[in-house]
């Protein structure tokens, strides 16, 4: 019978980013909720300490697979030694957060498994045996609840909608051998922000400039997020103008971000845009434009040129934060 | 170098859309129907891999209703060759797991040394299929892919990840998933959807590629919607009131910090 719950938590540069621990702090609700225990499965390089540490967010038991074969995502070698794992333990849930590794990851193990998953879910909770959970259609425009099926059931957790927990035990922390053998991918180079830099969808307050920044220059904006500890996205004509990268586009076709505050400076408000930042707490519109459609759903509305209002926000910002 | 794209119809992302929150289930029948815009981007790689290399197929495959068959021609007025769609009642109602089969179903029986996918479709927002194609197929997966180079026999994919982006290495064949960036899709023009109109479209049920319908559709399905809800309307909220910048930069972080407590 499968029993508890268990938790793929992703080690990036030999750390867990936050939404890691999210799913990890989900997995300890839902592992109590059925009062089952907690596992979690790390994968690296060196990682011994890091597995242990996550004692601190209430796992019971760690695996760790320590192969310098898996510093990188080694997406065969992780879905195989993950594939394993799962079906030495036969959890009843397994979870992971939805990064573009956990995703993949996840999506080859449902394959493999012939088992239910529902990406991008918050709002777990179990029915009867089966696990249910929310998560967004059409880009945001619909959410529905779903039910997963199998053995085990899988899901991937959205950013930034649930908390990081502290439940501090000592964690077992057992190594495990991984299965490296056969990898055909191969990770030859990696460009990665280096710490210190807020990723977009994990970000308290994210301050994004569409077309009306007016070019590339997007100090002002990096200022102001710099000066609450979030990061900055753009709209998808920034992206389309060359101005900003395209891994910093929200909305439909780019990510979805929930963040404490998402300040909208020079965008419109098109659907496709709003479709990305609806979850968040508090949306402040900064626009020149009376009638743009931003206004009809920002919580707090600013009219005035960015350009004047955003350095003044900064000041009042850094007086506050002294 | 044969290369098979992965494509899905969907409504069109301006549609609005009725949600029959008693039936769960999404009234689709006024929506204008696009090919899904992650599959515009791996059509368009496709073809410029087939220019570089002067030689080659591209071939476009799609499991659902007869409309689909408009996803597929336009596909074919971008320069695909050919089309398959594989339009059976009984893969109705198929989860991510019942779709990929009946897409390894039919690509198994074709030739090619790529196959290419969006990195999601944008009604399910489902990222699964590709994945699961991949495993059916016993095929090395890139997710989420930005960039690519061709080399003899293996492939170099940019993938894009939170922070940033890792160069992964695969031999072919493989499957990898377009990622916006990738490329600027073509439109077609008007001569070459006329043309499209004559290109070969395939049509398939389940028998004709020897899958059991009790693998796929509604009965074999893992995961399940069990209720359908608008997300809560945002309601515009207030004008933040001020003479000056200074003044309306400063009533609005006293908002923030007094009324809506988040600084
Ligand atoms: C299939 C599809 C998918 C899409 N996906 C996305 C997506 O994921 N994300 C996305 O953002 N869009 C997406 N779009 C595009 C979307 O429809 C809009 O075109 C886009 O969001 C508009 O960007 P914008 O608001 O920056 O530009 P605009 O609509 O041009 O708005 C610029 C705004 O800036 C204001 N402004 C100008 N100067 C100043 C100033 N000095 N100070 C203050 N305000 C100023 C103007 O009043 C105006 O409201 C998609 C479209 C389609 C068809
Ligand atoms: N019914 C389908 N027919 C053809 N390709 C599909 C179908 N469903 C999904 N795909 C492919 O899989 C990708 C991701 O879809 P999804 O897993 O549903 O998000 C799409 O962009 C398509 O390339």
């Amino acid at each position: 019978m499968a029993s508890g719950v268990f938790v793929f938590a992703e080690q990036v540069d030999n750390g867990f980013k936050k939404s890691t621990l999210e799913a990890v702090s989900e997995g300890r609700r839902l592992a109590d909720a059925l009062g089952e225990p907690l596992c979690a499965m790390v994968m690296g390089g060196g990682i011994a300490e890091l597995a242990g540490g996550l004692g601190t967010y209430g796992v019971d038991k760690v695996l760790a697979s320590d192969d310098t074969a898996l510093i990188d995502f080694a997406a065969d070698a992780y879905t195989q030694t993950l594939h394993q794992a799962i079906q030495e333990m036969g959890p009843r849930v397994v979870l992971a957060a939805a990064t573009v590794t956990g995703k993949e990851l996840f999506a080859r193990l449902a394959a493999k498994l012939d088992t239910g998953l529902a990406m991008e879910c918050s709002d777990l909770a179990m029915d009867g045996d089966a696990l249910s959970a929310k998560r967004s259609l059409y880009g945001g425009k619909v959410i529905a609840t779903v039910t997963v099926q199998g053995s085990p059931m899988l899901a991937t957790l959205r950013p930034n909608v649930s908390d990081v927990v502290e439940a501090p035990k000592t964690a077992e922390v057992v190594s495990m051998a991984p299965v490296t053998s056969g990898g055909r991918t191969q990770v030859v180079d990696k460009q990665l922000e280096s710490g210190g830099k807020v990723e977009l969808t994990e970000a308290n307050f994210v301050v994004s400039g569409g077309r009306g920044m007016g070019g590339p220059d997007y100090s002002l904006l990096e200022e102001l997020a710099k000066s609450l500890g979030g990061a900055v996205g753009a709209s998808r004509n920034a992206v389309d103008e060359g101005w900003r990268p395209v891994s910093d586009q929200v909305g439909q076709t780019g990510k979805v971000v929930s963040p404490k505050v998402y300040f909208a400076c020079g965008i419109s408000g098109a659907i496709q845009h709003v479709a990305g930042i609806r979850t968040s707490d508090v949306i402040v519109a900064i626009n020149k434009d009376d009638d743009a459609p931003i206004f009809r759903i920002a919580d707090y509305g600013v009219k005035g040129d960015l350009n004047e209002v955003v350095p003044a926000i900064i000041a009042e910002v850094k007086k506050l934060k002294g | 170098m044969n290369i098979i794209v992965l494509v899905k119809q969907v409504p069109d992302t301006e549609s609005l859309l009725e949600v029959d929150t008693a039936n769960a289930t999404v009234n689709t029948q006024n929506v204008k129907w696009i090919i899904n815009p992650y599959d515009e981007y791996a059509i368009e790689e496709a073809l410029q891999i087939k220019e570089a290399k002067g030689a080659g197929s591209v071939t476009v495959v799609a499991v659902g209703p007869d409309r689909s068959e408009q996803a597929l021609r336009t596909a074919l007025a971008m320069g695909a060759d050919t089309a398959v769609l594989v339009n059976d009642a009984a893969a109705e109602g198929s989860d991510a797991l019942g779709i990929a089969k009946v897409l390894a179903g039919v690509i198994k029986e074709m030739p090619y040394d790529l196959v290419i996918a969006g990195v999601r479709a944008v009604d399910d927002d489902g990222y699964q299929v590709p994945a699961a194609v991949a495993e059916y197929l016993e095929l090395p997966l890139v997710t989420a892919v930005i960039k690519q180079e061709l080399g003899e026999g293996k492939i170099t994919c940019h993938q894009l990840v939170e922070g940033g982006s890792l160069v992964v290495e695969a031999p072919l064949p493989m499957l990898f998933t377009a990622q916006k960036g990738l490329n600027e899709p073509r439109y077609a023009s008007l001569p070459n959807i006329m043309k499209a109109k004559k290109k070969p479209l395939e049509k398939k049920r389940l028998a004709d590629i020897g899958l059991d319908a009790a693998l796929v559709g509604t009965g074999s399905a893992k995961v399940a919607i069990s209720a359908l809800a608008l997300p809560p309307e945002r309601k515009g909220g207030k004008m933040v009131t001020g003479d000056t910048p200074e003044a309306l930069a400063a009533e609005l972080v006293r908002l923030l910090k007094e009324e809506a407590e988040v600084l």
